[in-house]
């Protein structure tokens, strides 16, 4: 088990021909997903690495049965890409492209909830079932199949804490990248209350960061009430002085919302285990799952 | 992308939105004109940074000769590390009371959201923290925009019933406005009140989100080169950089993996000097750029370089850092973490060019904390 992707999973790829598009589908493919489309308008009846390519998300859909899509499409164009993939149907949309102007995803954002899609993303490094699916950016070696799942609002961070585990031989369910940007799809709640019902999933580690209150809000709202599984919390930004913007368009703390100590407060309230480094996050989630610590590199 | 209070007014302007008559000045003299053809005035610094009144940067000048005065002592000034090179000379207002009218982005409602308080001024964002009932918030509907309906709600309910006449139609301009130009914020505070029952926006505030200026390339916003001139390189480098109060170099990959090495420096006892993502797929050149502007700045005594690789190559990131050390002759503490995808050719090139890579993130900070501390010495 597993939650929002796995090996049955029929993918399509929005923007399979472009640059970031090829390289990436391949990598998804090399890790197994079952990438079953591409979409490149203008480009239908054409193939690309041996997928077929349609000139729209409609006719892919209807070709092939695709259910889950993975953007790669520029900025520009990006939050087009998404509500076409709502509007025929498609169940997971995750979208990888970064720097979407924040009025086009506002709109993205509402479209995509009145059609009861879920989104992941934008700006995300997206999601790796691991050992069967992978839609996305993250690097296929890290992976390990196991049973933490992991949610995390940073790119890289992800990474780290993937890395972590699996050379320290605990393994991942899911490990979901929702994304930095300010108006997001699925948050945090969302993604925890799936690994909260996913009977694979033992333990959930969070990657937080500053800025927003999605991370209080899943420590109220999920964590607290209920969650039944060991939740292991980090929040990067620690240091960061207020109202300095760090890069992200996400990461700027605004009065005593989304810092890092209101964010800690609250995930400590709840009943989660709070972390100050990836080593402790990476010792802990092994405990939870009852790994010997010893595995773990220091 | 900011824009300065006569800017975002020439906008307020068109748009239907009344502001006072003003003109804008470049020397003292100009000051004295306006006065002359204006009566009494307002003079205002046009800096993009907020509390230029509690800064000296505003002040009244009643005739001509009072104008160029005061317009002498504000030109020139630096508020918050703007010089000051323009100032705004406009009739000054009799108000009667002060409100707030701005919108911005809501990352919890993943919507835009209308702010209006009766209890506008300097002192809103001390209002919103103690008196947060005063403020009166309307999320439009990203489509259709704020209705009118909705739009008299929100003014009944942030207590300004009597107005609402004047106040609906304002509502609706700003908004309009917001959309046109992408604001992530748009403000006008303070919306003033005046002794004939008037409305005016006595100040403006406009900043566009930089992911939609590729639909605005026509538009000139606020000169920011005055501010830290360390941000400003950075900017032409196209570098995402922020400058810190401390003494080690933080160059990384991703926000998030950058901020948790700032992090990790201050838990080894050290204080970052900035903040520095050279994002996703960075190129040896990048690499090289990142690290020319770290080895410019003097209060750098050390260079931390952390790399997780996903689309990002070690080998590239090596090529730079190598490079860069060669043509910068550097001769800082250079700690390198390296790992990902082609870590391993990475940290080749890096041992054959002498730099010993570190194996984790934590270590590298202990050990670059350690090794500027022994400069330090």
């Amino acid at each position: 088990m597993s939650i929002l992707l796995s090996k049955e999973s029929r993918v399509l790829v929005q923007g399979l021909t472009g640059r970031e598009g090829s390289f990436h589908a391949e990598q998804m493919k090399v890790y197994g997903t079952n990438i079953v489309a591409g979409v490149s308008p203008g480009k239908g009846g054409s193939t690309l690495l041996g997928i077929p390519i349609f000139d729209t998300v409609v006719d892919a859909r209807r070709e092939t049965g695709a259910d889950v899509s993975g953007i790669f499409v520029p900025a520009p164009f990006a939050a087009d890409a998404i509500m076409e993939a709502a509007a025929a149907g498609v169940g997971l949309i995750v979208c990888i492209t970064e720097g979407i102007p924040l009025y086009d995803m506002v709109r993205a954002r509402a479209f995509v909830a009145d059609a009861g899609v879920k989104l992941i993303g934008p700006n995300c490094p997206g999601l790796v079932t691991a050992g069967q699916a992978k839609v996305g950016i993250i690097p296929n070696h890290i992976n390990r199949e196991g049973s933490v799942g992991i949610v995390s609002r940073s790119g890289t961070l992800t990474y780290e804490v993937i890395q972590g585990l699996s050379q320290a031989g605990v393994g991942q369910t899911t490990s979901v990248g929702i994304g930095g940007d300010p108006i997001l799809g699925l948050s945090f709640k969302e993604v925890l209350q799936l690994f909260k019902d996913d009977p694979a999933t033992r333990a959930v580690v969070m990657i937080g960061e500053i800025g927003g209150s999605d991370e209080e809000a899943a420590a109220d709202e999920v964590i607290s009430t209920g969650f039944g599984k060991p939740v292991i919390g980090f929040i990067s930004g620690r240091t960061a002085p207020p109202g300095k913007r760090m890069g992200h368009a996400g990461a700027i703390i605004s009065g005593n919302t989304g810092t890092a100590a209101s964010k800690l407060k609250a995930l400590t309230q709840a009943g989660a285990q709070v972390c100050e480094t990836i080593e402790e996050v990476v010792a802990a989630a092994a405990a939870a799952v009852g790994q010997p610590s010893s595995t773990v590199p220091r | 992308m900011k824009f300065l209070e006569y800017q975002v007014k020439e906008r307020f302007r068109a748009a239907g939105i009344p502001v006072p008559d003003g003109r804008l000045a470049k020397t003292p003299d100009e000051a004295a004109l306006a006065a002359g053809a204006l009566g009494p005035i307002a003079v205002k610094a046009q800096v993009p940074v907020g509390g230029r009144g509690k800064a000296g940067g505003i002040k009244l000048a009643k005739t001509a000769a009072d104008a160029k005065r005061v317009a002498g002592e504000i030109l020139g000034m630096t508020i918050k590390g703007y010089t000051v090179k323009e100032i705004w000379c406009e009739t000054a207002q009799d108000i009667t009371r002060e409100l707030y009218l701005g919108l911005t982005l809501d990352r919890d409602a993943r919507k835009p959201v209308l702010i209006l308080s009766a209890q506008g001024g300097m002192e809103i964002e001390e209002v919103a923290e103690t008196h947060p009932e005063a403020i009166a918030k309307l999320h439009p509907d990203p489509w259709r925009g704020p209705l009118p309906f909705e739009v008299r709600d929100l003014i009944f309910r942030a207590g300004l019933g009597p107005l609402q006449a004047q106040l609906t139609p304002l509502v609706g301009k700003l908004y309009a406005l917001a959309r046109t130009y992408d604001a992530i914020t748009i403000e006008i505070n303070p919306l003033a009140l005046t002794q004939d029952g008037g409305l005016v926006a006595a100040d403006g505030k406009l900043e566009i989100d930089e992911n939609a200026m590729f639909r605005h390339k026509d538009l000139h916003g606020a000169d920011e080169s005055d501010e830290d001139p360390l941000e400003a390189e950075a900017r032409r480098r196209k570098l995402t950089y922020v400058r810190l109060d401390g003494s080690i170099g933080v160059i990384g990959n991703g926000a998030g993996l950058v901020m948790n090495t700032l992090d990790l420096v201050q838990r080894e006892g050290g204080r970052a000097a900035n903040f520095l993502d050279v994002g996703g797929g960075a190129k040896a050149e990048v690499v090289h750029s990142a690290l020319e502007l770290l080895a410019g700045d003097p209060h750098v005594e050390g260079i931390l370089i952390n790399i997780f690789g996903g689309i990002t190559r070690g080998d590239e990131v090596a090529h730079g850092i190598i490079d860069a050390s060669r043509d910068l002759n550097l001769k800082l503490p250079l700690v390198v973490r390296m790992t990902g995808t082609r870590e391993e050719e990475g940290r080749q090139l890096l041992r054959e060019a002498g730099i010993t890579p570190e194996a984790t993130a934590t270590g590298a900070a202990r050990k670059i904390v350690e090794l500027a501390r022994a400069g330090d010495r």
